[in-house]
Order: structure tokens, then C-alpha cells, then sequence
């Protein structure tokens, strides 16, 4: 699990998150909605200690270890062109091998696996560079699985995905999480997938939790057009809310 | 680098043939005795200036490349050189204090190395608060950084005219050696600070992917970057301290190593440690060649070859970093 107790976040005089508080349950999957600026990503970077913040992070039965406990998949990972795929997903695996020692056959055996969850192994030894946004996104995410941490905190996993590779990979993620009893923190723009996939959604705005529930709870009209603006409808089935984009001049 | 170690052995104004400095060098392992055929002064030119000056220049070279290598990946910064970062200057500066201050060359590495390290800490604080992280940022700041360096310098100079010759001729990089005092006293620093960097050249890779990701991933990437610029400070500053400023041999060779070896620092910093001893030997025996039996200095060599070089990595560069 994954806790932040009263965390915020300000830039100079800017308030930019909290203060929030907030609990996610080993095994949970939880999606953070909200609009541009709202504060997920600062709310992902805190839990990683790569912002200060006021209030606390806690792994509940002890202080975070970044890396170990918790993996990151950034929304704008920097990406040397000329590194090779497998040495990439290989960095994953820096947490586990200490700083003057070199990674060993299990180091090797991890990436292989994470390679074969992502269906990259064909890319293994191609330059990072060469991939498609698409490839570099789920090489971005088989790194975060290298690092076997019990936590994944993914920042817009899908955002250069077609729909069909988002279905993908929110699938192996999801399989991961069942399999594995992992803790699932994504911060994602597709409302309608967010609901599809976390049992849980948090809806921020200017840095404060709007809304938390379950999806059918969160993704009304009423809490959507309230911080996101007029235009959205939301139709439910049996999958759950579907949320529709419509043009704001038909009011 | 064994051709270039053979070269800088067999060229030299008094004539000395192969076969001789085999079987001498063969005479002085232990336990083998071989009729070597050398005069008394034949010996004493090959195993007290020959010899020495070939290892030194190995020394230096091999220190320069493997600190430019260090350099540009913790700055992850293709230009990233002890030169451009001001590191040079600043350990130039504080060796012509010690040089003008006192006489006694014991001052001379650690005010070298004082020197280095002040430059490159303002360099990178400069940098940064100008314009982020980026290459040009970071390199005119380090021009500004030596420029500063030299000025004081040369004030320095001018206020102690009697040491002016002395340091002028180091200033210009310089291989010559008395015997194996120089070899002796930049040895410990070139070897622990190849271990340090041999070491961390992993981490190097790591920070590859930014300071941010990299901290995500458990590295304390300050105390990393600390750590480097450090070995590879205190290694530049034994090698100015001993050789005067001998400029381009920390991006000509990393540079080669990459062009040919690829991105990775796991083998960019053991190669540049080879390429960087063979390469300055190899200009050793050209400054010592050119202009027989005078000599060239050996900076004004590299940087005849750099400067060009310089100009060809500026063009290929693909964007910062």
C-alpha cells in the first residue's frame, strides 16, 4: 500500500498540490483524473521524493525506498537515442545492483521477462531512437517492470497509444497487479479507460481531491463539467460510464 | 598504444636501434641478462629520459581522455572536456601561485587541484543558473570560468617576472622529465582516479536518462556526481600540475571511442584510458620529430589536431547532450 498523509507541494509562493490525503491498498488500481495542471504528476513525484513536499509518504509498514518499492514510468521519459532497448529496460534494474558491481544472470533473466510481458523482445537490440512512440512507451514501462518493485506509479502510460495498444498494456499491467498483488497508481487523460481499469478514481483539481470513488461514482456530468468545463456527457452501459466529448455550441 | 609506447622509445636525437632497446629492455627484468650492446650513455638516455618521458605521456594522456569521458557523462554534455570546463585553468592558476608564491613544488598538485575543483563547482553553478542544463550553458560558462582563471594568472606573471620563462614553457604543455620523479608523483592519483571512474562508469549510464529518473531509480545521482567530478578534477589537476596545459586529448579521444565503440560509458571510459595514453604519445613523438632536434611543446600538438577535431563534433552533434 501507499499512503500520503497531508502531502503539498509549492513552487515559490504557488501552491501547487494539497494538501491531500490519501490511502491506496495493496493490489488496489487506482486512476488520478483531473484536468491539465491539476497536480497528478507533482502528486506521483512526491510519492517519490523527487519534489519537496510538506506531509508524508509511507509504504504503511515503513519509510519508501525509491526504486525498490516503487517504479515510475515518467510521462516525458528523457530517451538517449543511441541506447539499445535491453540496455534501457536493464537500467530498471539499478535499485538491486550496488554501485560498484555489475548486474548478474538474474538482472538478465528480469529483463527478458519484461520484454516478453511488453512483446518487445524483437526490438531488444534496437536503438531507442529508432522505436515508434508506441514502442518507446512500452519500453518505458517494461523498464518500471524491471525494477520488480511492489508499487507502480504510471504517469500517462497510454498517451501515444492507439487504442488497441492502450488495451493492451493496461491489460499486462492489469494481469501484473492480479498475478503479483501489485499497487497500481496511474494518472491518465482517457476518462472512459480510467474507469474501464481502476476499481478506484480520484478526481483532482488545483491540487486537491475533488472526488473519490468508485468510477461510476466519480465520472458523472456533474463532477466532470464542474472542473473540466460544459461539453461532456457521460452514458453509462454495462462496461460502466462512457465519457463523450460534445461540441460546447450545442449547449 | 604498444606502437606508440615503441615510437616515443626509439625516437629521439641520439640514435638508438630496435634491437638494442629490445634486448636491453629484455636485460632490465629481473633474473635476465642479456648483452645489450648500449654505451654507458645510450643506457642512461633510454631508462632515464626516454623511458620515463613514454610513460608520463601515457599518464597524462590516458588521465585526460578517461576525466573528459567522466565529465561529459556526468554533465551529459558531448563537449564536456577539463579545458572547456574551465578545470584546466583553474588548476593552472592555482599551480602559477604556487609556483610564484614559493619555490617549493610540493604546493603545486594540491593548489592545482584546489584550483580545478573551485573552477568546475563555478562553472556548473554558472551554468546552470544561466540557462538550465544545457551544452552551450554550460560551455560558455566554463569559457568565462577560464577566461577569469587566465587573466589572474597572467596578472600573476606579470607581478613575478623571474618565474615568467618557467611557467610559460609549462603553460604551453611540456613532456620533459628528469628521470621518474614526475611518472612517481602523478602515478597514485592516476591510479586511484581510474579506479574511481572505472568503477562508476555504470552510474554514468544511469544518469544518461536525467537526474530525475535517475534519483526515481534509487541513485543518490548528487553524491554520484560529486564523486566523479571529484577523481576526474584531482586526476586533471596531477596531470597540469606536472605537464602544463595540454589541451583536446579529453574530447578527441572519448569522442573517437564513441564514434566507433558506441554510447555506452561502460566502454567509453576503459577505451579512452588506452586511446587517451597511446594518443599522447603518439603527439609526443610528432612534437618531438617536426622540428628536430628542437622540440615542439606538445599542447601546441594537440590542439593542432584538436581544434579541427573540435570543430567536426560541434557539426555532427544532434541536438544538447
Amino acid at each position: 500500500m501507499i499512503v500520503w498523509e497531508s502531502v503539498e507541494v509549492t513552487y515559490g509562493s504557488t501552491r501547487v498540490l494539497g494538501p491531500v490525503s490519501l490511502e491506496v491498498q495493496s493490489g488496489e488500481w487506482l486512476g488520478l483524473i483531473g484536468p491539465n495542471g491539476s497536480g497528478k504528476s507533482t502528486m506521483l513525484k512526491a510519492a517519490l521524493g523527487l519534489v519537496e513536499h510538506g506531509g508524508r509518504v509511507s509504504l504503511g509498514n515503513g519509510d519508501r525506498r525509491p526504486g525498490l518499492d516503487i517504479a515510475w514510468m515518467p510521462q516525458r521519459p528523457r530517451m538517449p537515442e543511441e541506447m539499445g532497448m535491453d540496455d534501457y529496460v536493464m537500467l530498471g534494474r539499478t535499485p538491486h545492483i550496488g554501485y560498484l558491481s555489475s548486474e548478474g544472470k538474474h538482472d538478465h533473466d528480469t529483463v527478458q521477462l519484461a520484454l516478453k510481458k511488453l512483446n518487445l523482445e524483437e526490438l531488444a537490440n534496437r536503438p531507442l531512437g529508432t522505436l515508434s512512440g508506441g514502442e518507446s512507451q512500452r519500453a518505458v514501462l517494461a523498464r518500471a517492470l524491471a525494477q520488480e518493485a511492489h508499487i507502480l506509479l504510471l504517469d500517462e502510460p497510454t498517451a501515444s497509444l492507439d487504442v488497441g495498444h492502450a488495451i493492451d498494456v493496461l491489460e499486462v499491467v492489469d494481469e501484473l497487479r492480479k498475478l503479483e498483488g501489485l499497487t497500481v497508481v496511474t494518472a491518465v487523460h482517457d476518462l472512459t479507460l480510467a474507469g474501464r481499469f481502476a476499481d478506484r478514481l480520484v478526481l483532482l483539481a488545483d491540487g486537491l481531491i475533488q472526488a473519490d470513488g468508485p468510477p461510476h461514482s466519480v465520472l458523472t456530468e456533474e463532477n466532470l463539467t464542474s472542473h473540466y468545463g460544459s461539453g461532456i456527457r457521460v452514458v453509462h452501459d454495462e462496461d460502466g460510464p462512457n465519457v463523450i466529448p460534445t461540441r460546447r455550441s450545442n449547449d | 598504444m604498444v606502437a606508440a609506447a615503441g615510437a616515443g622509445l626509439l625516437v629521439g636525437p641520439a640514435d638508438i636501434d630496435v634491437w638494442s632497446v629490445l634486448l636491453a629492455i629484455g636485460d632490465a627484468l629481473p633474473f635476465i641478462e642479456i648483452d645489450h650492446g648500449l654505451t654507458e650513455v645510450e643506457h642512461t638516455v633510454l631508462f632515464e629520459i626516454r623511458f620515463p618521458r613514454v610513460v608520463l605521456g601515457g599518464l597524462v594522456g590516458a588521465i585526460l581522455a578517461v576525466a573528459g569521458a567522466a565529465y561529459q557523462g556526468v554533465f551529459r554534455n558531448s563537449l564536456a572536456d577539463p579545458y572547456l570546463l574551465g578545470v584546466a585553468a583553474g588548476a593552472g592558476l592555482g599551480a602559477t601561485l604556487a609556483f610564484a608564491r614559493s619555490g617549493d613544488s610540493g604546493f603545486i598538485a594540491p593548489l592545482a587541484f584546489a584550483g580545478g575543483l573551485v573552477a568546475v563547482a563555478v562553472t556548473y553553478g554558472l551554468g546552470r543558473s544561466v540557462g538550465g542544463r544545457t551544452t552551450t550553458s554550460l560551455i560558455l560558462a566554463g569559457v568565462a570560468v577560464a577566461a577569469f582563471a587566465t587573466a589572474i594568472q597572467t596578472y600573476l606573471l606579470q607581478r613575478n617576472v623571474e618565474t615568467l620563462r618557467e611557467v610559460y614553457s609549462w603553460i604551453l604543455g611540456r613532456l620533459v622529465t628528469v628521470g621518474w620523479g614526475e611518472v612517481m608523483t602523478l602515478l597514485p592519483y592516476a591510479v586511484v582516479a581510474s579506479a574511481v571512474l572505472l568503477g562508476t562508469r555504470r552510474l554514468l549510464d544511469v544518469l544518461g536518462i536525467g537526474d530525475e529518473e535517475a534519483s526515481a531509480l534509487g541513485l543518490n545521482v548528487s553524491r554520484v556526481r560529486w564523486i566523479v567530478v571529484i577523481a576526474a578534477t584531482l586526476a586533471t589537476a596531477a596531470a597540469v600540475s606536472v605537464s602544463g596545459l595540454i589541451g583536446f586529448v579529453g574530447i578527441i579521444v572519448p569522442h573517437t571511442v564513441r564514434i566507433f565503440f558506441g554510447w555506452s560509458y561502460r566502454v567509453i571510459v576503459p577505451l579512452s584510458l588506452l586511446f587517451g595514453a597511446a594518443f599522447l604519445m603518439f603527439a609526443d613523438v610528432a612534437a618531438r620529430t617536426i622540428v628536430s632536434p628542437a622540440e615542439l611543446p606538445i599542447g601546441v600538438v594537440t590542439a593542432f589536431f584538436g581544434a579541427p577535431f573540435f570543430v567536426l563534433v560541434l557539426r555532427t552533434m544532434r541536438g544538447p547532450g
